[in-house]
């Protein structure tokens, strides 16, 4: 292999894969663009993901933990109580006093009661992330868990609402569809239990709807609003706070069947009647008449093939994989694709890598936290990890896998990490010492990375003290940081 | 049904801080004046309940718009006396004495120039100064940092921002440089491992050598700071409660202050806490947002008793991207709206008031028949707190810090 088309393998690697790892050069072969499309025409399964729970079980699993925890509490809280009354017969200056203290020990033996039983969502997170990390580390290329990562924080949800089915939740809607068309994935994450739990969905209720009315209680317009703004047309593409309402009558009614209700469908998407606003809605402009969850699949498809839409998704794909500017012509091409194929997903993935504008310029820009992690470990060759640890240390670099901030997910841009790079020097030193006797830096440049590595790079990790020292320099180089 | 309220983890809460930024010099017009003021910035980042913090207990229309979540002078705890109109949250004591002592000020019924309701277009109007969103790479923080430099006041060299957390929030981002602390929980890399990454940075990656110098020299600083590590449990822990974000509050911004009380410490600072996104069940004199202002009024007191001495030069501004809708909605929150308050406090301010234009709870009188209207707009508060605490000329901030906002006038008289 010439030394420019091993260039070109290495940056497929990092700009649209996982990063280089033991004959992933090999793997891509003479040609990266044919090898990033035929990635794609493998079919996204992940190993071992038969052994996971789906997320309605999930969900039934805590909300089962979560009664018994409350069960437990009450018994000890009242048993507590009576010995008590047991203990204290009269009533004394203290009376005061005394019972505050008598309360504060009923409320620490029910809280230590429910201590007792944990909670079974850490688990399931843990066992989720494993699975997903080690499909990263195995992945030839990665092109395609890229793609599935991208989408995932494109319509994430946050572990911190919903930690048991966050990982069900990427398999289930995302992964499933990443590959596929746009409206098959809006439709699946829109509709997922999760997403309707994250976004306040549940118990949102129209005016004129029966339980609207029982109630007096009413409308919740976060989910409509952040379909609208984040996941299909983008901010300011011209909807008004007028479709947002009408958007969030028409979801009125998706929501979950009740965990504790249903040993078999408890945490299942439902579409409850009772809570959708009955009639008609109009929604940037279009009048949508159906009765019940189709009227809200209908406004989805539609926002689905809106260009805006387009417009949006691939600026944000562009802008992932790409240049935190990515260059206009790359974007149109993409977004191109996307309205001329309906939104296939692959056809536009396929477009990107075809396209020139995908392959000009050094690699500039900055990896996220969590692709900068993976491919440290990947070039070591390691593909199994400990959730506990790897999970913690991408929370410490500020990219905590399944708990972004807000709705939006993670940034994509320089500013917003580069002051974090400090940070992954405690990463990097750390990691360095751990694998110090397995991994060697000199194996690493010239079989892993085929010796495309900056001249200067090779010559600080041949003058380093240590091979520890000289693991940490090689994997905070730009040619780790950047892609 | 079975939704869990929203806490942010520790972890969450670090990425949603942002920077204690500033510079190790004194602004060169004050210092001239033998003062040294310190200015901290604390961005609530979801949108605070501007009426759920500070109730106008005395509008004819404020209980008929909230209900049984009206705060209210007699209620369960009653609603903190502000004067004759206005009430603070119970959850805020310290607030309530500060106040009390003119140490703080509140603005209601005041927002940024942003009339929509997205979070993420509205903290960047907000953290930018400027008057729409998604146009800017800087902050207005940063640049009247800038402003103050080019000026040639300060001395350059010792010019650095300082950041909190891993992602560095828009408010201090820009030209003048930005150092960022984060707590240590792994062992650091040793000082020769530094300063050989440094040097190939230098031969390779300019922009990567800039953030790694600022981080070194932050730590040269911090030695002396003791070893207050507000991330030293299990960050793999679940969720956690109250207790830990009121812990988490403190430690951060006691943390900040004492970086700031330093003698050749930075002097203007930021950083931010997020879960003031009080969509379902938001509650009043208990609750959610209870607990969430009772986490920010022990911030208060950290930052007070940190700051010692320096206290008497403080000002820190508490302000979010917008308020929320002034009627509670069907998930008994409140959705994303526009009006809402700011809290001023510090031993530099002119307080004990609240300073509103009021414009009135009916239906006609609210915005758009739904949000509380903005009738006092919050880059006058910014830019008289600049102006007449940090000594930024008047013409800068509104052609630099605040650009287009020369009808804007600096609000007068908050700091002594």
């Amino acid at each position: 292999m010439s030394s420019s088309a091993k260039a070109d393998s290495v940056l497929a690697l990092h700009r649209f894969g996982m990063g280089p790892r033991p004959g992933s050069i090999a793997a891509v072969g003479t040609d990266p663009r044919g090898a990033l499309i035929a990635e794609l025409d493998r079919p996204l399964v992940l190993n071992a993901a038969a052994t996971l729970p789906s997320s309605a079980k999930a969900y039934r699993t805590v909300a089962d933990a979560n009664a018994r925890r409350t069960a437990r509490a009450k018994q000890a809280q009242q048993q507590a109580k009576k010995q008590q009354v047991a203990a204290t017969p009269t009533m004394s200056e203290d009376q005061t006093q005394g019972q505050v203290a008598d309360k504060d020990a009923a409320e620490m033996a029910a809280k230590q009661a429910a201590d007792a039983i944990p909670d079974p969502g850490r688990p399931i997170y843990l066992q989720e992330a494993k699975v997903r990390t080690e499909a990263a580390l195995s992945a030839d290329i990665g092109f395609a868990e890229r793609l599935v990562w991208f989408w995932s924080n494109h319509f994430c949800v946050s572990a911190n609402r919903i930690q048991s089915m966050s990982g069900a939740y990427e398999r289930e809607a995302v992964r499933a569809n990443a590959l596929g068309r746009f409206v098959d994935l809006l439709l699946a994450v829109e509709g997922h239990p999760a997403m309707l739990v994250y976004l306040d969905n549940l118990g949102s209720m129209g005016a004129n709807s029966t339980a609207g009315i029982n109630r007096s209680s009413g409308l919740n317009e976060n989910f409509a609003r952040e379909i609208m703004e984040l996941h299909t047309l983008g901010v300011r593409a011209g909807y008004t706070q007028d479709d947002v309402i009408s958007f969030a009558n028409v979801l009125t009614g998706w929501t979950l069947v009740p965990p504790g209700a249903d040993p078999q469908h408890g945490g299942d998407f439902t579409f409850n009647p009772r809570l959708h606003e009955p009639g008609g809605q109009t929604v940037l402009g279009k009048r949508y008449e159906q009765e019940d969850a189709e009227q809200g699949r209908a406004v989805l498809r539609d926002l689905a093939a809106h260009p805006a839409t387009a417009t949006h998704v691939a600026t944000k794909l562009a802008r992932h994989f790409v240049a935190d500017d990515p260059s206009p012509v790359l974007v149109e091409q993409m977004a191109r694709t996307f309205r001329d194929t309906e939104g296939d997903l692959k056809q536009v993935a396929i477009a990107m890598v075809s396209s020139d504008e995908a392959w000009r310029g050094p690699p500039s820009k900055l990896k996220r936290p969590g692709e900068w992690v993976v491919g440290m470990v990947r070039a070591t060759g390691i593909t199994v990890v400990d959730p506990v640890r790897f999970t913690g240390g991408q929370e410490l670099l500020g990219e905590a896998l399944w708990r972004p901030s807000a709705p939006k997910g993670y940034p994509d841009d320089e500013p917003s990490w580069i002051d974090g790079v400090g940070r992954r020097l405690d990463v990097a030193n750390n990691f360095a010492e751990r694998i110090t006797g397995m991994a060697d830096p000199q194996v690493i440049i010239e079989d892993v990375f085929a010796s495309e590595i900056a001249p200067e790079v090779k010559q600080a990790v041949s003058r380093a003290e240590s091979r520890q020292q000289a693991l940490a320099l090689l994997f905070m180089s730009a040619d780790f940081q950047r892609r | 049904m079975g939704v869990v309220n929203h806490l942010p983890t520790r972890r969450e809460l670090l990425v949603g801080s942002g920077a204690l930024f500033a510079w190790s010099q004194m602004p060169g017009i004050a210092r001239a004046e033998g003062r040294d003021p310190r200015l901290l910035v604390i961005v609530l980042r979801g949108a605070l309940d501007g009426l759920g913090a500070v109730a106008p207990v005395g509008d004819p229309d404020w209980i008929s718009l909230r209900g049984d979540r009206a705060l209210v002078l007699d209620g369960k705890p009653p609603a903190l006396p502000l004067d004759a109109f206005f009430a603070l949250n119970p959850a805020m004591p310290n607030l309530h004495r500060l106040y009390k002592s003119g140490k703080a000020a509140i603005v209601h019924a005041t927002a940024t120039p942003y009339r929509e309701r997205s979070h993420f277009d509205g903290q960047d109007v907000l953290e930018s100064g400027l008057v729409k969103p998604g146009m800017t790479s800087s902050g207005w923080l940063n640049r009247a940092l800038l402003a103050l430099e080019s000026g040639g006041r300060v001395d350059p060299r010792g010019s650095r921002a300082l950041g909190i957390g891993s992602v560095t929030p828009l408010v201090v981002r820009g030209s003048a440089p930005v150092m960022t602390w984060v707590p240590q929980r792994l062992l650091p890399a040793s000082e020769d491992t530094q300063n050989r990454l440094l040097d190939l940075y230098q031969h390779t990656d300019p922009k990567l050598a800039t953030v790694l110098q600022a981080r070194m020299k932050l730590a040269s600083l911090g030695g002396a700071l003791g070893t207050g590590d507000p991330m030293s449990d299990d960050p793999t822990l679940a969720p956690p409660g109250i207790a830990r974000v009121r812990a988490y509050f403190a430690e951060a911004a006691g943390t900040a202050a004492r970086y700031l009380a330093k003698p050749d410490g930075p002097r203007v600072g930021a950083m931010g806490f997020v879960g003031w996104d009080t969509h379902i069940a938001e509650g009043a004199a208990s609750g959610q947002l209870y607990n969430l202002l009772g986490a920010l009024d022990g911030a208060f007191a950290a930052i007070e008793s940190n700051m010692g001495e320096a206290w008497r030069e403080t000002v820190v501004a508490v302000v979010t991207e917008f308020g929320r809708t002034a009627r509670i909605n069907g998930t008994q929150g409140t959705d994303h709206g526009t009006g809402t308050v700011a809290f001023l406090i510090g031993g530099g301010l002119t307080g004990g008031r609240v300073i509103a234009d009021w414009p009135g709870l009916k239906p006609a009188q609210l915005f758009e028949d739904r949000d509380l209207k903005p009738t006092t707009d919050l880059r006058a508060v910014l830019k008289g707190l600049l102006r007449d605490h940090l000594r930024v000329e008047e013409k800068v901030l509104a052609d630099a810090v605040f650009p287009g906002s020369a009808d804007v006038r600096p609000m007068g008289g908050l700091v002594g």
